[in-house]
């Protein structure tokens, strides 16, 4: 640990006249496991966006590995080392589950690489290989939200943002999703964690940040954070 | 592996081949039975009696016999209105926009190709004597210019016309397109004018293109009449084919086709991929431009005279063709494409001897302009459906 892969400095961010973020500044390792809670509407979402380029930010700065990426087109982040699993899934609901995960390897041209990251992928999620064939469109929640993770996996980015990956999973399978972004963190995978599960989140990330209305109000260690009353009141739901 | 990859690919050129195939039949087949069943009423009354004193036959036989060869000709129409309506269909199918300024890159095309041609017979290079196989390689090269030419006009269009207004109100970049439309015209008839001194322009003859094979005659009362196919008009079919199969084949089997049609259904989610949007967009319009202008040089083949406003016509068929087919939806612009030419050349061969004159053939546009209205009002979808971004 020790480099700073990614950095926001001052993020202001903007839908038209709403001021989403209001100054944000963070930073995550290289290695580390970084997580965002906060409330509905707290900007974290805005926050990937901002990151992976869909919104630049009127003020501020982003940073990754030193390069600023500020106003950097959004494919060209992702040609950086930066994967996003945005919010909502995101499935292209009239391709089919094998060209949906083609398109998670848009970047990649050698073709063993792809297929060797596809079995990967039927490994972690044998339900996708069942429904190969299946448009995106037609799969239950669950399955697009393991569609949409199992896409982010085949670019296997340096650093990747998971907005709410737990989303719409059986207990089960929300297990399953935080092995295997512990897996990839060990594999050497940084990862940046939006959830609204902060239990979960909390307890494998390395740091943590807490959004609340376009600012962070709190930041510390995991361990810290899930024993601050504030957090724990909040987010924890323990009075 | 390699083996059912190789299989995949060959599909994906079969599947479209054997789409036009049963659409052109399909097609064909209904109406041929509605004319015929029209007919057999029609005979009944006057008309059936002022076509035997005309023809010395029952309005039946008389459309018995001419069909093959309005089946022909229709078919011949409806290739070109269908590569003119996929131009059409991608655009709308990626950016949700209809580019009126179309019929305009059909229109260059058709210039480019036709002044080629021009340029080459002034230099007695081309001729009805030369060696077929020459004029074949000529008329390629004609066409692969008025696609180029094309292609680049309408890339040039987006760049500077419609990319500027991406994030307005969808009826801005409308208007934006009706205004490059009218431009377009003003400036092919401005350079046609300065540098040839007229505006019309006619496609040289040369080769063998107008000559006609004949398959035989139909014996119709007294006379009779010879069934046949303009090589031309084949040459028509085979390129249009050849450009729909590899359109085909682009979007649906290559990963730059994956990519249009991925950022047809989410451009946000697309550019997290690592696809650049403006470069597939880009795309798309050369590809629809490409089409179009290689339809402008065949329709100009066909019908061998062309002006600036060339492609109105065929512009608003063909997009008429592709809201019948379902806009968005490239199959559905392929077999809109073919009712349309089949349905104009039927309106055009039997509407004045069904009306007994009173509606002569230049009233056949009627037909094209009804559908496009009633298909509006009651299925707006288009008979396809408007499935953007779908596998073709
Ligand atoms: N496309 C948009 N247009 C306008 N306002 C938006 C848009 N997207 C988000 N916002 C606003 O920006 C603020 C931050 O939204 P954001 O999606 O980042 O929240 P979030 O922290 O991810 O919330 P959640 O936990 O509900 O996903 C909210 O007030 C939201 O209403
Ligand atoms: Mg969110």
């Amino acid at each position: 640990m020790g480099k700073r892969i990614l950095e926001l400095d001052n993020v202001h961010s903007y839908y038209g006249h709403i001021h989403a973020l209001k100054g944000i500044s963070l930073y995550v390792e290289e290695g580390e496991i970084v997580t965002m809670i906060g409330a509905n509407g707290a900007g974290k979402s805005t926050t990937l966006r901002t990151i992976s380029g869909l919104l630049h930010p009127r003020e501020g700065t982003v940073k990754l590995e030193g390069e600023d990426i500020t106003h950097t087109d959004p494919h060209l982040i992702v040609y950086k080392g930066v994967g996003h699993v945005p919010e909502g899934r995101g499935i292209f609901p009239k391709l089919t589950v094998r060209e949906n995960l083609e398109m998670g390897a848009f970047t990649i041209t050698d073709p063993n690489k792809i297929q060797q990251r596809l079995e990967w992928v039927f490994e972690l999620f044998p339900r996708l290989k069942e429904r190969l064939d299946q448009y995106g469109g037609t799969l239950s929640g669950g399955e697009q939200q393991m569609l949409a993770i199992g896409r982010g996996l085949m670019q296997h980015p340096r650093i990747l943002m998971l907005d709410e990956p737990s989303m719409g999973l059986a207990p089960v399978l929300v297990e399953l999703i935080f092995d295997i972004i512990q897996k990839l963190n060990k594999e050497g995978v940084t990862i940046l964690l939006v959830e609204q599960n902060a239990h979960m989140a909390l307890s494998i990330a390395h740091r943590g940040y807490v959004l609340q209305t376009g600012n962070i109000v709190l930041t510390d260690s995991a361990e810290k954070l899930k024993k601050n009353e504030m957090v724990q009141k909040t987010y924890l739901g323990i009075e | 592996m390699q083996r059912f990859l190789k299989s995949i690919q060959l599909r994906e050129l079969l599947r479209p081949l054997g789409q036009m195939i049963a659409f052109s039949l399909g097609s064909s087949a209904v109406l041929s039975l509605i004319i015929i069943i029209l007919a057999l009423i029609l005979d009944q009354t006057a008309v059936g009696a002022s076509t035997m004193a005309r023809f010395k036959v029952s309005l039946f036989s008389y459309t018995i016999v001419n069909l093959p060869q309005v089946l022909i000709d229709g078919l011949t129409l409806g290739f070109v209105y269908a590569a003119i309506a996929l131009g059409y269909t991608m655009v709308y199918g990626v950016l949700e926009f209809i580019n009126f300024a179309h019929s305009e890159i059909f229109a260059i095309g058709a210039f480019v190709g036709v002044e080629i041609l021009i340029a080459l017979k002034g230099r007695e290079i081309l001729s009805t004597e030369m060696s077929v196989g020459n004029a074949y390689w000529w008329l390629i090269l004609a066409l692969l210019a008025g696609m180029a030419a094309a292609g680049l006009a309408a890339v040039v269009v987006e760049r500077l016309a419609y990319r500027p207004l991406r994030g307005a109100p969808r009826l801005v970049p409308l208007i934006s397109a009706i205004g490059v439309s009218f431009f377009l015209q003003d400036a092919i008839r401005l350079i046609e004018s300065i540098t040839t001194g007229q505006f019309h322009r006619i496609i040289p003859t040369f080769g063998n293109f107008d000559q006609r094979l004949t398959f035989g005659s139909m014996p119709l009362g007294a006379g009779s009449i010879s069934l046949g196919v303009q090589i031309k008009s084949l040459i028509v079919i085979i390129a249009a084919v050849v450009m729909l199969i590899g359109l085909n084949y682009l979007v649906n089997a290559t990963k730059v086709g994956k990519a249009i049609r991925a950022v047809a259904q989410d451009r946000a989610t697309a550019s997290l991929m690592g696809i650049d949007v403006n470069h597939i967009i880009a795309l798309t319009f050369l590809i629809g431009g490409m089409l179009g202008g290689a339809a402008g040089v065949l329709y100009a083949l066909k019908f061998t005279r062309i002006d600036p406003f060339v492609g109105f016509f065929p512009g608003l068929k063909a997009f008429t063709a592709a809201v019948l087919g379902g806009i968005g939806n490239l199959t559905g612009a392929l077999l809109g494409g073919i009712v349309l030419g089949l349905l104009e050349t039927f309106a055009g061969t039997f509407m004045s001897i069904f009306t007994m004159g009173a509606a002569g053939a230049e009233y056949k546009d009627i037909f094209a302009f009804s559908i496009l209205i009633l298909v509006l009002i009651f299925r707006p979808h288009g008979l396809m459906g408007e499935n953007v971004g779908q596998k073709a």
